[in-house]
């Protein structure tokens, strides 16, 4: 299938300024409003590759993943609920065994980085030179390795 | 302008700002640049990391590594000019907010010389992030695909710009340029994959990298390189998990049905590669070619044993049982989710059960173990003189840069590496438009001969659609996905895919650009129901054009330097004395030919390797 849309579950994002997020954010095109229901639909299920960009996004977790159909056996699960700066994971066998994991994705505020904090490299003087901007900050090294200096 | 919004393209708007702020820097993707491209699902690893602040590697290592991995070809220029600026890079991800494993005493885990293992799921918003904020939305063309780059009407050998169409909207969008910066990705799907109906998606690289690095480039005459080069990766059985974290960290062993290790039993093979057999670590392709002589002579299935290793690094003790068994899971889930699901769905407990690993099918790319790509201008202070002309990482077209998949004979960037490139792509472009103000021109004919060529597919379906009572079976057009399946069919049979056993010769590869030359002037023909079906349509175009180019790169080349990602029959053996060389390539459009020729390795550029 690979990702399909709870039809009880899916509200279309309704007030969401980008509109639905699965179809905003599905790298590869795939997420769609179905035209008769007006929920959330995979149209080119061979094309997707479980990245789970939507399911990760989805405010009412309402998107699953059926593996391939090619090789996947049926009644697995893997599904992820974000929290704080990080995803947890409920993994279901299709056996019925259960795992849980938390893993940490991100050490600071979505939204908090600032470009070109604090560099020192010189957009005028640097610019025929081959230092990258912050380099002088962030190389960790005294000075750019090279080999026949011009 | 730069096309593409991957770990390369943030790379280059990140820096085009830095040092061009009053310039007016615009960066095009085809979907939203927090999930887009190869990383958009995550990683568990930064595959490209020195650590010279450590004392681990200096640029010169880096090289001698890779030079040999790539069985002796490799821009030592190129690779160096990476190697020596890539740790900055991965210390401004963390800085952002990537959370790199540490060891007790702060400094970062390793899992391998130029690995280290990562929380990385969110690497690419946090890439992402500071680029989105540099640019400026204004500047920010995301759900546009780029169909052709456009050349000066006045000068053909220099960029003007490129063309496109909204994704989700009847617009077609013109850029005009002073320097462009191709970032976009590398090619999957070009070969038939070994899943073939819904787990077409499931490819090991990319889906959403669909070659357009290379079907922008060539067409317009630009010079490329080792576009016979493929990657053809061991990876977990149908998942494509990755096996890095599993060999390097976990120290696990792959064996055949009947328990033997190959790389004990087929040790003596690495001789007949010398020197680049007999270097530490043995070249990914060589331990690929172990595996398939095992495979070729019937042991299969090859297990990876997980449960083994487990079992060793834990001894007994259940806390550091659920240590590994936690590692072991998010080196999945944080970037091949498809792979526990799988595991899952068949019951694979990785502590008790080992897991089946295959050779998946060939990728032609240039940012991970592969070099495909153009051939581009090194940097100042390294390059020798045949591989430097102004600025570094121009291609061959003024005006025209490159970076990440884009960039040929400069693999093993992966993803901090290609951000690296991006911007010192970006940084080259700066001082590019700084000495050439002049505002190129588009041939207004042109530019709306390419407006109907890009709607043509929709026309096509329109105009036809009538002809038949099945949408989809009519004489006048091809969807897209029978477009696909065509050019896989001959890639994989002619042109060494998994089916052929990745072997070929000259006359199967002499048949197979006779057949991708009918396909191309098919694509003429191809039909398009949506706007979502004419993306598909570019694609196709992208990936023939890979395909086309590597079938004549194969042909190019006579010999077989890299077994086990492919084996020229009627040239087995590895040639030194003669194919030490690039392999380069230019298109002329006007007189749809291609014209092939070898280009020199410089040895002593950087290091001696072998002295």
């Amino acid at each position: 299938m690979p990702t399909y849309v709870d039809p009880n579950a899916c509200n279309a994002c309704a007030g969401v300024r980008q509109g639905p997020l699965c179809v905003y954010i599905c790298p590869n095109d795939l997420m769609i409003l179905h035209p008769a229901l007006n929920k959330g639909l995979n149209r080119e299920p061979e094309m997707c590759s479980e990245c789970y960009a939507c399911v990760k996004l989805c405010p009412q977790d309402a998107i699953g993943v059926r593996g391939y159909a090619d090789f996947v056996p049926l009644g697995a699960s893997v599904q992820p609920t974000r929290v704080e700066q990080g995803l947890h994971w409920t993994v279901r066998f299709r056996d019925g065994r259960e795992l849980q994991f938390t893993y940490p994705s991100r050490s600071t505020p979505v939204g908090s980085s600032i470009p070109y904090t604090d560099f020192t490299e010189d957009p005028v003087q640097d610019l025929r030179t081959q230092v990258l901007a912050g380099d002088s900050l962030w190389l960790g090294v005294d000075s750019l390795p090279t080999l026949n200096p011009r | 302008m730069i096309i593409g919004g991957g770990m390369a393209g943030c790379g280059a708007a990140f820096e085009a700002k830095y040092w061009g702020k009053d310039m007016r820097v615009v960066l095009v993707d085809k979907a939203v640049i927090e999930r887009s491209g190869a990383t958009g699902e995550g990683l568990s690893a930064i595959n490209c990391y020195l650590g010279q602040r450590y004392g681990w590697n200096t640029p010169a290592d880096f090289v001698k590594y890779v030079v040999n991995d790539m069985m002796g070809l490799a821009r030592e220029d190129l690779v160096y000019d990476v190697g020596r600026h890539v740790d900055a890079s991965v210390h401004l991800l963390e800085a952002w907010g990537l959370p790199i494993w540490k060891k007790d005493n702060g400094t970062y885990e390793r899992i391998g010389r130029w690995q280290i293992p990562i929380h990385g799921e969110s690497i690419k918003p946090i890439t992402a992030e500071p680029a989105r904020k540099a640019l400026g939305e204004a500047n920010l063309y995301e759900r546009v695909a780029i169909t052709h780059l456009l050349t000066d009407a006045e000068h053909a050998g220099r960029i003007a710009g490129a063309i496109g169409f909204g994704v989700r909207a009847n617009t077609c969008y013109i850029f005009k340029a002073k320097a462009v910066i191709i970032t976009a990705g590398g090619a999957s799907n070009v070969f038939r994959p070994r899943s073939t109906a819904e787990g077409l998606g499931r490819t090991w690289y990319s889906v959403f990298s669909t070659g357009s690095a290379y079907g922008l480039m060539i067409p317009i005459g630009t010079e490329m390189t080792q576009m016979e080069h493929r990657f053809v990766p061991t990876r977990f059985k149908d998942g494509y998990g990755p096996v890095g974290m599993w060999f390097q960290y976990f120290h696990a062993r792959v064996t055949n049905a009947m328990g033997e290790d190959y790389t004990v039993t087929r040790a003596d093979e690495l001789q007949k590669y010398a020197p680049y057999g007999m270097a530490v670590p043995t070249p990914t392709p060589l331990r690929n070619h172990q595996m398939f002589l095992d495979i070729q002579a019937g042991l299969g299935p090859m297990y990876m044993h997980t449960e083994e290793a487990m079992q060793q690094l834990s001894g007994g003790d259940p806390a550091k049982l659920q240590k590994v068994r936690e590692e072991a899971w998010e080196d999945f889930l944080d970037m091949t989710i498809a792979q526990a699901m799988t595991w899952a769905a068949q019951n694979i407990a990785p502590e008790v059960t080992p897991s089946e690993v295959v050779l998946a099918e060939p990728y032609i790319m240039g940012s991970h173990s592969g070099e495909a790509g153009a051939w581009v201008s090194g940097p100042a202070d390294l390059a020798p003189p045949e591989y430097f002309w102004g600025y570094n990482k121009m291609t061959t077209i003024q005006g025209l840069f490159a970076a990440g998949d884009g960039v040929g004979a400069a693999p093993h960037k992966f993803s901090s590496g290609s951000f690296t490139e991006g911007r010192l792509a970006a940084k080259a472009a700066v001082q590019y438009v700084h000495d050439h103000p002049a505002v190129p021109t588009l041939p207004p004919d042109t530019v709306q001969q390419y407006q109907a060529t890009i709607w043509a597919p929709l026309e096509t379906f329109e105009t036809y659609k009538g002809a038949s009572t099945a949408e989809e079976i009519n004489p006048h057009y091809l969807t897209p996905k029978q477009g696909l399946v065509r050019l896989q069919k001959i890639m994989d049979e002619y042109a060494a895919g998994t089916s052929a056993w990745y072997t070929t010769n000259g006359p199967m590869l002499q048949r197979g650009i006779e057949l991708i030359q009918m396909l191309r002037a098919d694509l003429q023909h191809l039909g398009a129901r949506d706007l979502h079906e004419l993306l598909r349509c570019w694609e196709l175009w992208h990936r023939t054009w890979v395909g086309e180019a590597h079938m004549r790169h194969l042909l190019y080349r006579r010999e077989t330097r890299w077994p086990g990602y492919y084996y020229r029959a009627d040239y087995p053996h590895l040639d030194d004395t003669h194919w030490r060389v690039f392999v380069n390539s230019r298109y002329d459009r006007l007189g749809d030919s291609w014209a092939l020729e070898t280009k020199p390795f410089y040895v002593a550029t950087v290091v001696k390797l072998f002295v």
